[in-house]
């Protein structure tokens, strides 16, 4: 057994729990230099992980693999990860939540996120996805002194543990109706003409516990009030990296063990990838919080990279892949401004606050219309080529129904995108926003906005990685 | 069947517990306490099906698999509790009904 395939996920958990003694032996407050050591751990990770030549190595009687796929969800969610640290660094000092178990708790979510993408078992799968939620449940609630936070975190426990349930009795009908929880057996327990009802509503209770977590509707009810109510460096952690580990994992079941039922899920992921991309265009249009907003906004979005996942062929993959790697940049560039929305001291969050932005931060007003355009989807912006990669293998898997409202639905969405360039360009100032902005937020808004504005400059590394990434799993 | 109890009669019974579980979240309008006694129901629940599956195939898997689901319902019990102490903290109540501060 090769040990060093797992060395990403066993140094974070080592420097982890050396960090938790670190922390709760030393005087004064760590939070800082906790905060930089889990930013460096994030790094030291992801190039560990940069260096692996992924074979299907499995690990842990097969409990665990390391393929292409796992290998590069796993780089964009440590590399998502650590920005997001490294975003609500200042943050967390100057709203008084400054513990050094904040960034711990993010750490130890991103082992569970490391855990999920490389989970080949229904055990691994499930101890994977709780670690992540046990430690998002409390950073969600993190501002223990404020209602909505603790609110939120209290809706997202509720609604969770629920998904939980129900991912679980599917896991617990999957398995003893297949006699077995590793991934592998229970492909080879099923063929497409003799699925077993046992296995069929196994997998329905799976779908629906999974779909909980990438907030798709009708199972979304929990995702505008969390990030309306968490902290805004969680909700910017929560939107990127979880969901991207989410619907990795969420690909990886229905590719790998229910592959052969891809009849059967293509007609639940059809359904909640519609409503999701419907719901996410109509109800963000009377939105006045721009949390709330982005909520909505990444309801929609994983409707669209589920357009992808339905299609269920290598090409539909790849586009639903390319759509979350462009996803998770736009997002935490949006973020990174929406933490810039702070006058005299407070945060603000109304779309109205960030009126006449253009005139007194040009810079910045300008790097949020690259993103919200690029969330519309005009070319040649990157949000575009996530939208095409995906609409076009919806078209050659002949699902054009699916295409057909997906565009409509994204026309619908670019209203409200756009509404937010134009309170930013057109509108009459108000209160101008607190400068400087930080080193940290400069540099994160301006990288992620050149990224969105020139992908189109050079795609082929990139969509050739989520090529090969989806190649990786259909083969294994 | 003559009277045995067999692997039909514990699905049975996991999937009511299952059912009331879920009926208890949904349909209880009074505090909060109770959802989670629906939750941990919810996992027992499952704990049933598990351990029957694993009875029947003659695999220990399924027994494993129960251990580690008791294991996580308590560390999920302690996270939850933990976040309805801050949330009365903050709102001194705990009933289902108040829980609205976010709308739209």
């Amino acid at each position: 057994m090769n040990y060093t395939l797992a060395l990403p996920e066993l140094f974070l958990a080592a420097s982890g729990m050396a960090m938790l003694i670190y922390g709760a032996f030393r005087r004064g407050n760590p939070t800082r230099e906790v905060g930089w050591g889990v930013i460096a751990v994030l790094v030291v990770a992801l190039f560990i992980t940069g260096s692996q030549t992924p074979g299907n190595g499995a690990l842990f009687g097969g409990m665990f693999i390391v393929d292409g796929f796992a290998v590069f969800l796993k780089i964009l969610i440590l590399a998502a990860s650590a920005l997001a640290v490294l975003m609500s660094q200042s943050y967390i000092e100057r709203e008084q939540m400054a513990r050094y178990e904040f960034p711990l708790l993010l750490l130890f979510a991103t082992l569970g996120m490391l855990m999920m993408v490389s989970a080949n078992d229904l055990i691994s799968l499930y101890i994977g996805l709780e670690l992540q939620s046990l430690a998002l449940y409390v950073v969600a609630a993190f501002r223990r002194d404020s209602a909505r936070s603790t609110e939120a975190g209290l809706k997202y426990f509720v609604l969770g543990a629920l998904s939980s349930g129900m991912l679980l009795y599917g896991s617990s009908l999957i398995y003893g109706f297949a006699g077995t929880t590793q991934f592998a057996g229970i492909a080879a327990s099923l063929t497409a003409e003799s699925a077993s009802i046992g296995l069929l509503v196994g997998m329905v209770f799976l779908v629906a516990g999974l779909a909980f977590k990438i907030s798709a509707v009708p199972f979304h009810m929990w995702t505008p009030d969390v990030y309306e109510g968490a902290p805004t460096p969680v909700t910017a952690f929560l939107a990127a990296a979880p969901k991207l580990a989410a619907i990795g994992l969420f690909a990886r079941v229905l590719v790998g063990p229910f592959g052969d039922l891809v009849a059967e899920w293509r007609q639940i992921v059809l359904v909640i990838s519609i409503a999701s991309m419907v719901l996410g265009a109509y109800a963000a249009i009377n939105q006045t919080n721009i949390k709330r907003l982005m909520a909505y906004s990444s309801i929609g979005s994983v409707g669209y990279a589920l357009v992808g996942l339905a299609a269920g062929t290598e090409e539909g993959l790849r586009g639903m892949l390319v759509y979350m790697m462009i996803y998770i940049v736009i997002n935490i560039g949006t973020f990174a401004c929406i933490l810039c929305m702070r006058v005299k001291g407070r945060m603000v969050e109304g779309i109205e606050d960030l009126a006449g932005l253009s005139r007194t931060q040009p810079l910045l007003a300008a790097a949020l219309a690259v993103f919200m355009f690029s969330l519309a989807g005009i070319p040649p912006l990157a949000g575009f080529f996530g939208k095409l990669y995906v609409f076009l293998a919806a078209i050659n898997a002949q699902l054009y129904v699916l295409a057909v409202i997906g565009v409509l639905a994204s026309v619908v969405a670019a209203f409200y995108y756009v509404r937010i360039v134009k309170v930013m360009y057109f509108d009459e100032p108000g209160d101008a926003f607190d400068r400087p902005i930080g080193w940290e937020m400069a540099a994160i808004v301006g990288v992620t906005a050149l990224a969105a504005l020139l992908f189109f400059v050079l795609p082929e590394p990139f969509i050739g990685e989520a090529a090969a990434a989806a190649a990786a799993l259909f083969a294994g | 069947m003559s009277g045995a109890v067999g692997l039909e009669h514990y699905l049975a019974v996991a999937a009511i517990l299952f059912a009331v579980g879920i009926f208890g979240i949904f349909l209880n309008r009074k505090n909060v306490i109770i959802i989670l006694m629906s939750i941990e129901l919810m996992l027992l629940a499952v704990n049933i099906n598990l351990v029957a599956f694993s009875a029947h195939l003659g695999d220990l898997v399924g027994q494993v698999f129960a251990m580690f689901v008791l294991t996580v319902a308590a560390a999920e019990a302690a996270v939850g509790l933990a976040i309805l102490v801050v949330y009365f903290r903050n709102r001194g109540t705990i009933e289902v009904e108040d829980i609205n501060l976010m709308k739209g």
